[in-house]
């Protein structure tokens, strides 16, 4: 009889895996049906889109930031077009940072119901995921009335929005606050003290504060672990200053206190929703600022020098001045960042994009080691990944 | 709490060039913000004296950006975006590599983060960090040609 040998078995998960939820590749390094190492293999959705926009005007590339975390695609917008509007040095009215503020928790509110569905269907309750489709339907019927796109909205322009919000939106926006908590509280007593549930989430895949901030995590994957950390309140932008809202935070930093965080997220969202609607400033949405931005259409109909304006800007764009920004807004799965370079030309000299799941995923093994196989599954849908902003 | 945003601009040059002689090459202020050169040879000395300081505490990188300023000299650039999630203090650390055949010391070892991070530099700028756990591309496939984020990258004519 020979020594015994110990091997590891190496086994290929996705790059075509249903809980991937897109093109990723996890290499499992698996000890009977212990993992001992999750090497992410990525890349599948790399687009560059960082090197596109140095071949664009600053204001062409606000669509491609809608595929990004295209889940949730204004709140990209915005951390794009703030970070414009910072190097060009100018503000966007009050009524556009409302607006703002409102599709942004809209959004935010949308990207985690396709979380809470997907990430429970993963786990084998297909129930919810057909609520939280429903519940989803309304936001993105809202989005397509204001601005005609259903999931890649370029609404939020630089010095502004595209265009006011038609009559009576903001009606429908008020029936979706008053019904959506109720629909919350059925989701909830499906899931949260569901004995299945709970089973697959507390203890597993657990990460402690300290390690989630070296990991860089952000987001509810950085909240769950209790580091009370939201940039909407550590460096307000748009218009939450002036909002009242609470940062949830979890303490184990497990699967099921990731789930707790974003379910009380959605109802933070929603009081900001309520709070951006019924303090809605009148006035204009978007900046005055001839060097940078297009008069208003009447205007260009009337007037020839706003004509001639509007041609320009069409045609060569603005340039803001030499430098640099660090544009960084609270996303719905963390930090989603836009690092700008001007030199001074039209087109931006460098666009870095943080990608608050690429930084989440690098996590991954840390919180995998030593799980059950199956329970990889619970934690990739816990720090609720995008494909298009992991790989940009 | 999370405590409200406080600007250094005012503190930490002077203090970084008091504990490190020479280490501060330029103090840059760009729309409010705050960004250092840094020699690269106090780079690692720099990066954890501002992790381990407690009036600093820069205990989060949020992300490590390469710019290649082509028929510029140094031809590239290395920015590190820190933040104090403890003091609500945010800076970037500019660090010059004149060439390709000039590797950075990685940082990944005071912040998990740059791991992934700088193998992103690596693989898009083909800037080297020396001491890095695994230094691999990270988007293009491994028997790749080139480095797609450099200026001189074609835009066309290949695959």
């Amino acid at each position: 009889m020979g020594a015994t040998e110990q091997r590891t078995m190496t086994l290929n998960m996705g790059p075509q895996h249903p809980s991937t939820h897109g093109v990723l590749r996890l290499i499992l390094e698996l000890d009977g049906e212990i993992v001992v190492k999750v090497t992410p293999e990525l890349g599948y959705l790399h687009r560059a889109i960082g090197k596109i926009a140095e071949g664009l005007r600053y204001e062409q590339f606000v669509p491609y930031t809608d595929r990004l975390d295209y889940l949730a695609a204004s709140i990209n917008n915005l951390g794009y077009v703030q970070g414009v509007e910072k190097l060009m040095e100018i503000e966007a009215p009050a009524r556009a940072r409302y607006l703002r503020v409102l599709f942004c928790e809209l959004s935010r509110i949308e990207s985690h119901l396709i979380w809470l569905g997907t990430h429970i269907l993963d786990l084998g309750a297909t129930t919810p995921l057909f609520y939280c489709f429903r519940e989803r339907e309304t936001i993105r019927d809202l989005f397509e009335e204001v601005c005609g796109a259903r999931m890649t909205h370029a609404y939020f322009r630089i010095g502004g929005v595209r265009q006011d919000i038609p009559t009576g939106f903001l009606q429908k926006v008020r029936e979706f606050y008053r019904t959506f908590p109720s629909r919350l509280a059925q989701y909830e007593t499906l899931i949260t003290n569901n004995p299945i549930f709970l089973r697959r989430a507390r203890g597993v895949g657990a990460i402690s504060a300290e390690k989630a901030v070296a990991y860089g995590l952000s987001g509810p994957s950085l909240r769950g672990s209790g580091v009370e950390w939201d940039l909407r309140k550590a460096e307000p932008y748009a218009a939450y200053g002036d909002l009242d809202f609470e940062v949830p935070t979890g303490a184990n930093g497990d699967v099921y206190d990731r789930y707790l965080v974003r379910i009380e997220e959605m109802k933070q969202s929603l009081r900001l929703v309520e709070q951006a609607a019924e303090n809605l400033p009148e006035g204009a949405v978007k900046a005055d600022a001839p060097q940078f931005i297009r008069p208003p259409r009447e205007e260009v109909h009337r007037n020839m020098q706003a004509m001639i304006r509007y041609f320009y800007i069409t045609m060569h764009g603005g340039s803001p001045p030499p430098g640099e920004v660090y544009s960084a807004v609270e996303g719905s799965k963390g930090e989603v960042a836009f690092y700008l370079v001007s030199d001074g030309t039209p087109k931006p000299a460098r666009v870095d994009i943080r990608g608050p799941s690429f930084v989440n995923l690098s996590a991954l093994n840390e919180m995998s080691k030593g799980q059950y196989v199956a329970d990889l599954v619970a934690i990739m849908g816990s720090i609720d990944i995008v494909l298009g902003e992991v790989d940009r | 709490m999370i405590t409200p945003r406080k600007d250094v601009g005012e503190f930490l040059p002077p203090a970084l060039e008091a504990k490190f002689p020479g280490g501060v090459l330029e103090v840059l202020r760009s729309r409010g913000e705050l960004y250092l050169r840094i020699a690269s040879a106090s780079l690692l000395d720099v990066c954890l004296y501002l992790r381990d300081e407690e009036r600093w505490g820069f205990d989060f990188l949020a992300l490590v950006s390469g710019v290649d300023w082509l028929g510029k000299e140094p031809r590239f650039e290395v920015v590190y975006h820190l933040r104090s999630l403890r003091n609500n203090l945010r800076v970037g650390l500019k660090v010059d590599v004149p060439d390709e055949t000039v590797a950075l010391p990685s940082v990944s070892g005071i912040w998990k983060t740059a791991d992934w991070l700088e193998r992103e530099v690596f693989d898009l700028f083909g800037i080297r960090f020396t001491d890095h756990p695994d230094l691999r591309r990270i988007m293009m496939p491994d028997d790749w040609e080139g480095h797609p984020y450099r200026k001189d990258y074609p835009l066309e004519g290949r695959g």
